[in-house]
Order: C-alpha cells, then structure tokens, then sequence
C-alpha cells in the first residue's frame, strides 16, 4: 500500500484573490515580512499496490484525470509505503 | 442617439415544439426553472434527464442547467462531467448537437473540455447574486440570432466562481473566431471594469465553441424568461435556440454565420 501526498497548486498566472485575502488578515495580525500568500490543496490518497512504479501511475493519471485542472492549476505528489 | 436597442421578442414561440432535455446531477437546482420556462413559456417538449441515465432520448438540445452539483466539491463542475449521462453529452455535442450550459452547466461544459478556459473564484471572493447586464457580441450564433449585435439583456447572476479564465493564445483565438457571445456590459451598452460582476477576463460573459453549436453562459436565462417575474430579456436566448432549431431541423451541423 502506498500513501499519495499530492499538493494542487495554482499556476502562477493566474490571480488569486483568496491567497491575497489571507496575507492581509496576517498582516492584520501585526504579522510583518509575508511577502505573498497562494492557496492550493492537498490531498491525500491511499493507493493498494504492491509496486512502486504502478502506485506512480495511477497517483499520475488521478492528478491528470480529475484532481488538477490544466488550465489553472499545476499538481505534484510523493509516495510513501505504508 | 440610441445607443443600444433592447430585443423585442414576442413570446411564445411558433413551429412544432421542438425536444429538450434538462440534465439533473445531484445538486442541480436551476433545473425546474430550465424546465418550466422551456414548458410553459416556449411550449417546448421537455424532460428531466437524470445523470445516471445512458441515454438522451433523442432530444434535440441538452440544457446543463445550474446549480451546485456535486457540492461543487473539487472544483465546480469536476466530478459532473464524468456523470454517466456526460459521455451521451459528449458525443451528442461532437456530433453537433446542441448544448447550453448555464452557470454550474457553464462550468461543467469547461471542465468536460467541450468550451475551452475555466470558471475561478469571483475576483471579489464574495457570492454575486444580483442582475447584471450583458451585451450581445455576436448574434449569429444559434443563442442570439433573435437578438441583435449590442442588444442589451438584464439578466441575473448567482454564482461564487464565475470568473472566466483562459490562457492569452485561447482568449485571441475565441476573439479572432467570434465565440464571445456576451460580455458583461453597464445599462449603456458599454463593457467596463465596473459593469464586470466577477473579474472575467474581457468580461467574458457566455462564449460558444468553435462549431457553434455549444454554449456556455454564466447568467440565468431562465431567471429572465417568465414575464410573471418581471425579467424576459433571457427569452431572447431560449427563442435563438428554438428557432435555430426548428429552421435546421434536427440540428447535425451548426456553425456560426
């Protein structure tokens, strides 16, 4: 079995409102130096194989298929046994 | 000077009533109003299609209606477009059936690749639920051919991820072949910053794909259709569609003029 840690980003031409919504609530905290602040998500997926390389392909095809949009967002993930 | 002139449409439309079928993903909730308009206004054939059906029951235009389907878990429209029924869609669309996604069914239409670009977050982060303004951009298409270039329609929006995206080489490419098909404009007729309800890029509006044939909007037509609410400038659309379709028959092959 493996564990997929998948981090979806967004890519870094598109704007994003929430990111810039929460470095001014930091700031609000008197908070000084956070420079910029993106928001993506991260998911986590167990995977039941034995092998390494076959977890690899269907952690990739998930991101391509359903968990990333290509048009806005950018995914990467690591793989643990467990 | 006249600087934009309203649609005036009569209602309701003329011809044997035409086939239309309003897809419900759980979550759908603009589908009764899809409905009843296309029933009870436009005298149209209409059906519920669930989306764990496998068949469109020979319709003649698909209604992707709006909504929260799914939650809007993911992303809007993600988890929809691999609804069984969605792979009927698809090749209905291929094939140049017609379809009209509004809001939810907008996003699920982007999503299932059928319209190029993407719906974000509203730029002002907050839920718009309010009437707004577009302007019709190109009335050749099968969605507008009862209005005209510049008509004005107060419409209402609803909608938390409205804002249209799409990378530089598509937004000239949709320009270049004129699948703008509305822009979010004031009451004048002008398309401005502030008339621009969630950050769309060039306030893109509603845009169709390349054959003409599938549309995606992100105002409630609907919602703007039934005089006994007080709006019908949306009529102007489902009129468009059911006169393309009653002029071309069972529609094989649209494009845009």
């Amino acid at each position: 079995m493996f564990l997929a840690k998948i981090n979806v980003t967004l890519r870094t031409s598109i704007l994003d409102p929430q990111g810039k919504a929460v470095q001014h609530a930091i700031e609000t905290l008197g908070m000084e130096g956070v420079r910029e602040v993106r928001m993506g998500k991260y998911i986590e997926m167990k995977i039941d194989s034995g092998d390494r390389a076959e977890a690899e392909r269907v952690a990739g095809e998930a991101c391509r298929r359903l968990l990333a949009n290509p048009v806005m967002e950018n995914f990467d993930y690591t793989l643990e046994k467990i | 000077m006249e600087r934009y002139r309203k649609t005036e449409i009569g209602l309701p439309v003329n011809g044997a009533p035409r086939k239309f079928g309003v897809v419900v993903f759980p979550g759908s909730n603009c589908d009764h109003d899809a409905y009843h308009v296309l029933k009870e206004i436009f005298r149209q054939d209409v059906r519920f299609l669930w989306h764990k059906e496998t068949s469109l029951q020979g319709v003649d235009a698909v209604i992707l209606p709006g909504g929260f389907s799914y939650g809007d878990y993911l992303r809007c429209g993600a988890i929809a477009r691999f609804s069984p029924i969605m792979k009927e869609v698809i090749g209905f669309a291929n094939a140049g059936g017609m379809v009209i996604g509004i809001c939810n069914g907008f996003q699920i239409l982007c999503e299932a690749g059928l319209l190029p670009g993407s719906l974000l977050r509203n730029a002002r982060l907050s839920f718009a639920c309010d009437y707004v303004r577009i302007r019709v951009e190109n009335a050749g298409t099968a969605f507008t051919s009862a209005s005209r270039e510049g008509d004005v329609m107060k419409i209402p929006i609803a909608h938390g991820d409205g804002n249209y995206f799409a990378d530089q080489e598509t937004l000239d490419r949709l320009e270049r072949n004129r699948q703008v098909v509305f822009r979010y404009c004031d009451a004048q007729g002008s398309v401005t910053e502030g008339a621009n309800p969630n950050g769309s890029l060039r306030n893109i509006a509603g845009i169709v794909n390349e054959q003409g044939n599938v549309m995606g909007m992100m105002p409630h037509p609907e919602r703007a259709s039934d005089p006994t609410l007080g709006e019908t400038d949306g009529a102007a659309v489902f009129i468009s569609a059911i006169g393309h379709l009653i002029k071309t028959g069972q529609m094989k092959h649209a494009t845009i003029s």
